[in-house]
């Protein structure tokens, strides 16, 4: 079990080089520069030698190889320098984005998981009867549904539902704090968002269930279970489920990096300061440094849910633990 | 002695988009207590989904029992809820399935498939369950059984996981069992021992056994009476003895001739069945083995036989039967 987990983390690493390399030299590929951007930005005119001081203080005119040793040195010794555009650090401009899309992720998360695994059961239990048809009609509007529309929807529902109930209408918070400092209010923000990214996430884990299940369900030592008397409960939830959750951990898994850095138009409409607002704004101003370190956020963090689901496979499996 | 389990024209369909399947087609027999019962025939005759019937397992969608009745201890399984049917499954009449490598759950240990059956039926708390599947491991002649309880089934090579299959039929003290090919899937050695091993314990514990197989010639040393099944249907039963060395159906004898036997010469030429089974999903009224049978007569596509009784206890459904005994003697 220990050489599976250090086998796995080992295999962390050459991913984590390979998407170093992928980025930075991808980046430097895309025409614009970030002190064109700054100095003639607003359409004025910028002095050569203004923009070349201006490369030379960020380092831009260094030899390539130089630069992508110090954002490689950089990363490893988690100083990843200041953002070429506001040059603030790079840790400031990203840790609370990080706190906010990684809570955000998480909640979604766990709505989809307590929405999937449910529904995806009951619906390949009660196969082909309506309470069947009602859950795949469910998960279907999930994934029609765009998340920021749900979101639009839940907000414009609050609003009115308050209004109606209490005289005056409601809004979740704008503003982000910390869940250590006052959980109440933090999950009054993030909970709206949470369930409007998760219902839709949810959608393809619970078909994922079902299918997986009913898979299961014509397995031979389902036949023994009920040969031997079980009750039906057991069945499933024992002999049934834990066989089957495998391919949903995995969809899970993916689905959750996702939400880490692909959350755009939703915080938009959440007005949340998270990872994708300030992926989209490093992009367009050609902050190299910043671009840089977020897609290795993001990269960790897909590299590292890999890494969980694996785990949970050998939990769940007896046979990959004790290969 | 007392009948355990009496089925009573028995008939189990699958509905399938190529057509009814009729896989069993009014089977009628008995089970006495503590006895040996073997059903036998080729692949796809309908042994197994007679034996899913009797504990109700039959997948619905898209098979049913859509006539007949089992009677066990005189109750018929048919009118018990399902409730009640759970206390009867591995309790009353447990199973031993074909597929030693799949029965078992792959996810789950040995200990906990044993004593979660254990805590089901009979309301022992952990330590008396652990306790019990110990001895039973231990029964079934599996070495080091408080090591094998917390193992999972892919530590146990195929005889291992059948022999813990009987433990778990064996573990609620049932009245019967049913074993489906238990050997199938063995080694020949191992399925011996298999074997060897189920007739001790059924006769130490007085438990019946209905034992499924396609090898007579196996049957013939272990079971006390002898279900010949062609098509769905019974075609020849009587005890091992009048099967073997008199067989009166063609099918049973086609059967005898395709495996050795040990009263015979060793030069003897083995035979197979020649010819396919028949189509279940389109029986005439016919006898279903008439296009592979060399006693066919025109009264066979007419009308089909039906069991009739030839001596006491010895019951054969062929037109041709006395033709076979006679054909027999002079060979
Ligand atoms: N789930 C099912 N759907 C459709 N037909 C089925 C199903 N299960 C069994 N049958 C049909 O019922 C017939 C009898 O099957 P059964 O499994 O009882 O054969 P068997 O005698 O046990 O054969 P084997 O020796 O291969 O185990 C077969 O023709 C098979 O096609
Ligand atoms: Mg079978």
């Amino acid at each position: 079990m220990f050489q599976y987990i250090f086998k796995r983390l080992l295999l962390m690493i050459p991913t984590l080089i390979g998407a170093a390399i992928l980025i930075f030299f991808v980046l430097r590929l895309i025409p614009g520069d970030v002190c064109e951007l700054r100095l003639a930005g607003s359409g004025l005119y910028a002095d050569p030698e203004q923009i070349k001081l201006c490369r030379d203080n960020l380092g831009l005119n260094d030899p390539i190889l130089v630069q992508f040793w110090d954002f490689i040195f950089g990363f490893l010794t988690f100083d990843m320098g200041e953002s070429m555009w506001t040059g603030r650090a790079i840790t400031y401009e990203i840790g609370l984005r990080f706190q906010l899309s990684l809570q955000v992720a998480v909640m979604a998360t766990l709505v989809a998981i307590f929405i999937a695994i449910p529904l995806g059961t009951i619906s390949a239990v009660k196969q082909n009867t309506w309470i069947d048809y009602f859950v795949r009609a469910f998960s279907i509007a999930g994934i029609a549904m765009p998340s920021f529309w749900l979101g639009i929807i839940i907000i414009l529902g609050l609003l009115i539902s308050t209004q109606a109930m209490f005289g005056e209408p409601w809004m979740p918070p704008i503003q982000y704090v910390s869940p250590f400092e006052d959980l109440w209010a933090n999950l009054s923000q993030l909970i709206w968002p949470a369930v409007a990214t998760g219902y839709r996430y949810s959608a393809v884990a619970t078909r994922m269930t079902r299918s997986a299940l009913l898979e299961v369900l014509r397995e031979d030592y389902i036949r023994t279970a009920r040969a031997k008397g079980l009750v039906e409960k057991l069945i499933i939830n024992r002999h049934a489920l834990k066989n089957s959750l495998l391919p949903v951990v995995t969809v899970i898994g993916i689905e959750f990096a996702f939400l880490m850095g692909g959350l755009v138009v939703t915080e938009q409409v959440f007005n949340l300061n998270g990872l994708g607002k300030l992926f989209v704004e490093s992009v367009l101003n050609q902050d190299f440094t910043l671009t840089q370190a977020l897609v290795m956020v993001v990269v960790t963090v897909f590299v590292f849910t890999n890494f969980l689901v694996d785990i949970c496979y050998a939990w769940l499996d007896p046979r990959i633990r004790y290969a | 002695m007392a009948k355990l389990l009496e089925v009573e024209d028995l008939q189990t369909q699958f509905f399938t988009s190529a057509g009814v399947v009729k896989a069993v087609d009014g089977i009628t027999y008995d089970v006495e207590e503590g006895e040996t019962v073997a059903v036998v025939g080729e692949s796809g005759c309908g042994k197994s989904v007679s034996a899913l019937s009797i504990l109700r397992l039959i997948p619905d969608p898209p098979g049913r029992v859509v006539g007949g009745h089992i009677k066990f201890m005189g109750q018929d399984l048919a009118t018990l809820s399902d409730e009640d049917m759970r206390t009867v499954r591995g309790r009353q009449i447990a199973m031993v399935f074909q597929e030693p490598m799949t029965s078992l759950n792959p996810v789950l240990t040995i200990g906990l498939q044993i004593t979660e059956t254990l805590q089901q039926h009979l309301n022992l708390n952990k330590e008396e369950a652990n306790a019990r599947a110990v001895e039973l491991l231990g029964k079934v002649g599996i070495s080091d059984p408080d090591r094998r309880l917390k193992q999972y089934p892919h530590h146990l090579s195929g005889g291992m996981r059948q022999r813990v299959m009987i433990a778990l039929a064996l573990s609620c003290n049932p009245k019967l069992i049913i074993a489906d090919e238990p050997t199938t899937a063995l080694d020949v050695t191992i399925q011996a021992q298999i074997l060897e091993l189920m007739k001790d314990l059924t006769r130490e514990l007085d438990v019946a056994l209905i034992v499924i197989t396609h090898n007579l010639g196996v049957v013939a040393r272990y079971a006390d009476r002898v279900n010949v099944m062609y098509a769905g249907r019974i075609i020849e039963s009587g005890t091992a003895e009048d099967v073997y060395h008199y067989p009166r159906h063609p099918y049973t004898l086609a059967l005898l001739r395709s495996v050795p036997r040990m009263d015979q010469p060793r030069k003897a030429k083995l035979d197979p069945v020649q010819g396919q089974p028949p189509d279940l999903t389109k029986l005439d009224k016919g006898c279903a083995f008439r296009p592979r049978c060399n006693f066919a007569i025109d009264k066979c596509t007419s009308n089909g036989p039906v069991l009739e009784t030839i001596e006491k206890g010895h019951t054969v459904a062929c037109w041709q039967h006395e033709k076979l005994l006679n054909a027999l003697e002079t060979a």
